[in-house]
């Protein structure tokens, strides 16, 4: 009889369900929206961050210390080419074994010798770097990965292209120095450093940094050319971070001073000095330093992103229970000889509000869905508008929104309820 | 003995006395009708008997039990169980057929019997009409619903509040011939009514003025 009380309310009086299903669905798709972005948007924001750049520089402790002690930067690496002062290039498939492997995203190793560079209009002495392009690697871990400088520097502006994977000679050339040299994509350079190699440039970039005067060459070219096989000079990394706090901030000045909980909550924390110290721990001699700069703005504007996503869906949802709460009140007032006929008949106040409660249930119910499913395709416009990408549907989200539902049906029909409660039978029928 | 019996009632509201010191006895099977001008306490005095309110003094005994020191919903189950209730204004559930609202008060009372149901529609003449909305019923088929609905579970006693004071005089001859059948088969039958007429039918009237019995008039046949 329930059901058939349920039915005839709901299907008879379409107009006033149909009030009640819309109000729920545009407060449910937008909160689904809004939690579907908010949960996506830390890895949209870092993505779109990383694409400025690595927020991590591993280097050898050696080199890191003569920086660190006069502020100079290294350079003329090969003149002395004592091992400490390079990292081994066969231990960087290590950094995907670390405990936030998966918060590494990219990661590219480079060996910076100085080689005179010679092109159709003279000889320059000039910055060569060896590096990955587009690498596919695989891990200690089983896992294989692509990365390399073609996702590291998506920012830069290209003539021609980047080299084909596996092409042994295949170069970048800055802008400025191309010029000096007279080349462009398609010519042959000649690079010379203790040995003579040669390279094919296959695009000409402009990075709008100190980069344009440089060469880029693939690493085992470089390492030929310099003699040092199997080292590089430094490891620039991409990693996922979470926002520095005042742990994460104690623990870069010196781990050794956190208690021992503080020190496995930082361990465990995607915090970039705690990612830092783990790369030192798997690279042997190295050290890890963190952009930081960087690292903290990231997090700063994602935390205010995140917080006014929130607001929003707080706010959106707050707006639905209250016209729920209307529309509710209003159609128990309307209906109050009703009500005051089924308790006369027998049904008591807890029934009657049973009645009520589930009729708004399955009209907000009906709502969410519909809501939920407006909501994807709403975050997808805002994905693809804001961020430029899709945005993953979260799986957290549905029985959070269902949750929120029920709350806003709850929260929306208490008023209705508590009326219902203060209607007195006697009164409601003989109309006062 | 005695279905009702009303021992010095009185219901004040405010400043307003609706009953004040009233006494009555029905008996089992009785056909009492209750008159009075406007606001002389006819419907307070149903609504006490009825269960749905408590007077501010005095007993009510309803076959016997006493009413005045029950709580809301012992009220509620002790309706449920002896009153059915007839009003003015039909009170019909709007988005339930006819018969489904006559299952609302089975369903309430004990447990859902469709066949039942059909069969308390066919004794008022509608159960052609079961399965229309009550917008789609003129207004004596809708009190004959809200008749058929107060049959349901057998009550010892039936209340009507100016049964058909919103009824034409063709309609007013169906409900007022199916009060003599629930009487002749032994119901007992309260009516409040402006009509004379419908008085008439009734052994017994009870006049009503400024919430005090003026009048009884016997009308032994
Ligand atoms: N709930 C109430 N609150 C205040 N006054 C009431 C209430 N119910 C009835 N009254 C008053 O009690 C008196 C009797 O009312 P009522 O029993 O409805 O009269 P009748 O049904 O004979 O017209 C009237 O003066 C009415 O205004
Ligand atoms: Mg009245």
């Amino acid at each position: 009889m329930i059901c058939r009380m349920l039915m005839g309310a709901l299907l008879r009086q379409r107009g006033r369900v149909l009030t009640i299903t819309l109000t729920m669905a545009l407060g449910a798709s937008l909160a689904t929206a809004m939690l579907n972005v908010m949960m996506d948007i830390g890895d949209k924001v870092n993505q779109e961050l990383k694409a400025y750049g690595a927020n991590l520089s591993v280097v050898p402790k050696s080199v890191s210390l003569i920086s660190d002690l006069y502020g100079a930067s290294d350079d003329g690496a090969q003149e002395n080419a004592a091992p400490e002062k390079y990292l081994a290039e066969d231990e960087i498939a290590k950094l995907k074994t670390i405990f936030w492997a998966f918060n590494i995203v990219d990661f590219t190793p480079y060996l910076q010798i100085s080689a005179k560079v010679s092109g159709p209009s003279g000889t320059v002495e000039a910055q060569v770097w060896g590096a990955w392009f587009d690498k596919h690697l695989d891990t200690p871990t089983g896992e294989s990965v692509d990365t390399g400088m073609v996702r590291m520097k998506s920012w830069w502006d290209i003539e021609g292209a980047w080299p084909a994977r596996d092409d042994p000679s295949g170069a970048m050339i800055g802008a400025s120095l191309a010029s000096k040299l007279g080349v462009k994509q398609g010519d042959r350079i000649s690079v010379a450093a203790g040995h003579l190699g040669e390279a094919v440039v296959s695009g000409v970039f402009h990075s709008g940094g100190s980069e344009d005067d440089d060469l880029f060459v693939p690493l085992p070219l470089a390492q030929e050319i310099s003699g040092l096989r199997g080292l590089v000079s430094k490891i620039d990394v991409s990693a996922l971070t979470t926002p520095e706090n005042d742990l994460a901030r104690r623990a870069a000045q010196d781990p050794n001073s956190l208690s021992r909980h503080e020190w496995d909550t930082w361990y465990c924390t995607a915090y970039i000095s705690s990612i830092a110290y783990q790369i030192e721990e798997v690279i042997s001699n190295a050290r890890a330093k963190p952009v930081l700069q960087v690292a903290e703005s990231e997090g700063a504007i994602l935390q205010k992103t995140q917080l006014l996503m929130l607001l929003l869906t707080v706010l959106s949802l707050a707006c639905s229970a209250l016209a729920i709460s209307n529309l509710v009140t209003a159609s128990v007032m309307e209906r109050s000889a009703e009500i005051g006929l089924l308790e006369a008949v027998g049904a008591s106040a807890s029934e009657v509000s049973f009645l009520v409660l589930a009729e708004t249930m399955i009209a907000t119910l009906a709502g969410g869905v519909a809501g939920y499913l407006a909501g994807r395709g709403f975050a997808q416009i805002i994905g693809h508008t804001v961020f430029g990408s899709a945005i993953a549907a979260k799986g957290l989200v549905p029985p959070l929104v269902a949750l929120l539902v029920f709350a806003v049906t709850v929260a929306g029909s208490l008023p209705a309820i508590r009326l219902l409660a203060s209607l007195r039978p006697a009164e409601v029928l003989h109309g006062r | 003995m005695n279905i009702l019996e009303l021992k010095n009632i009185s219901m004040i509201y405010g400043s307003v006395r609706a009953l004040d010191d009233v006494s009555l006895s029905v008996g089992q099977g009785e056909w009492l009708a209750i008159m009075g001008p406007s606001g002389s306490g006819k419907t307070t005095m149903m609504n006490i008997i009825g269960c749905m309110d408590r007077p501010t003094a005095g007993s009510v005994l309803l076959e016997g039990e006493e009413l005045s020191g029950l709580s809301p919903s012992s009220l509620t189950a002790i309706r449920r169980e002896k009153v059915g209730l007839i009003f003015q204004q039909f009170h019909l559930i709007s988005y339930l057929t006819a018969l489904e609202n006559v299952m609302v008060a089975q369903y309430y009372h004990s447990m859902i019997d469709e066949r039942e149901a059909l069969g308390a529609l066919e004794r008022v003449g509608l159960k052609e009409r079961a399965k229309h909305l009550p917008r789609q019923l003129s207004g004596g088929e809708q009190q004959r619903v809200c008749i058929a609905r107060a049959l349901i579970n057998y009550p010892r006693l039936i209340l009507a509040d100016e049964p058909t004071g919103n009824l034409d005089e063709a309609n007013e001859g169906i409900v007022m011939e199916i009060f003599r059948r629930l009487h002749g088969e032994g119901s007992t039958i309260i009516v409040v009514t402006h009509d004379p007429e419908v008085a008439e039918e009734a052994q017994r009237i009870v006049f009503l003025e400024h919430g005090r019995i003026a009048n009884v008039v016997r009308r032994d046949a």
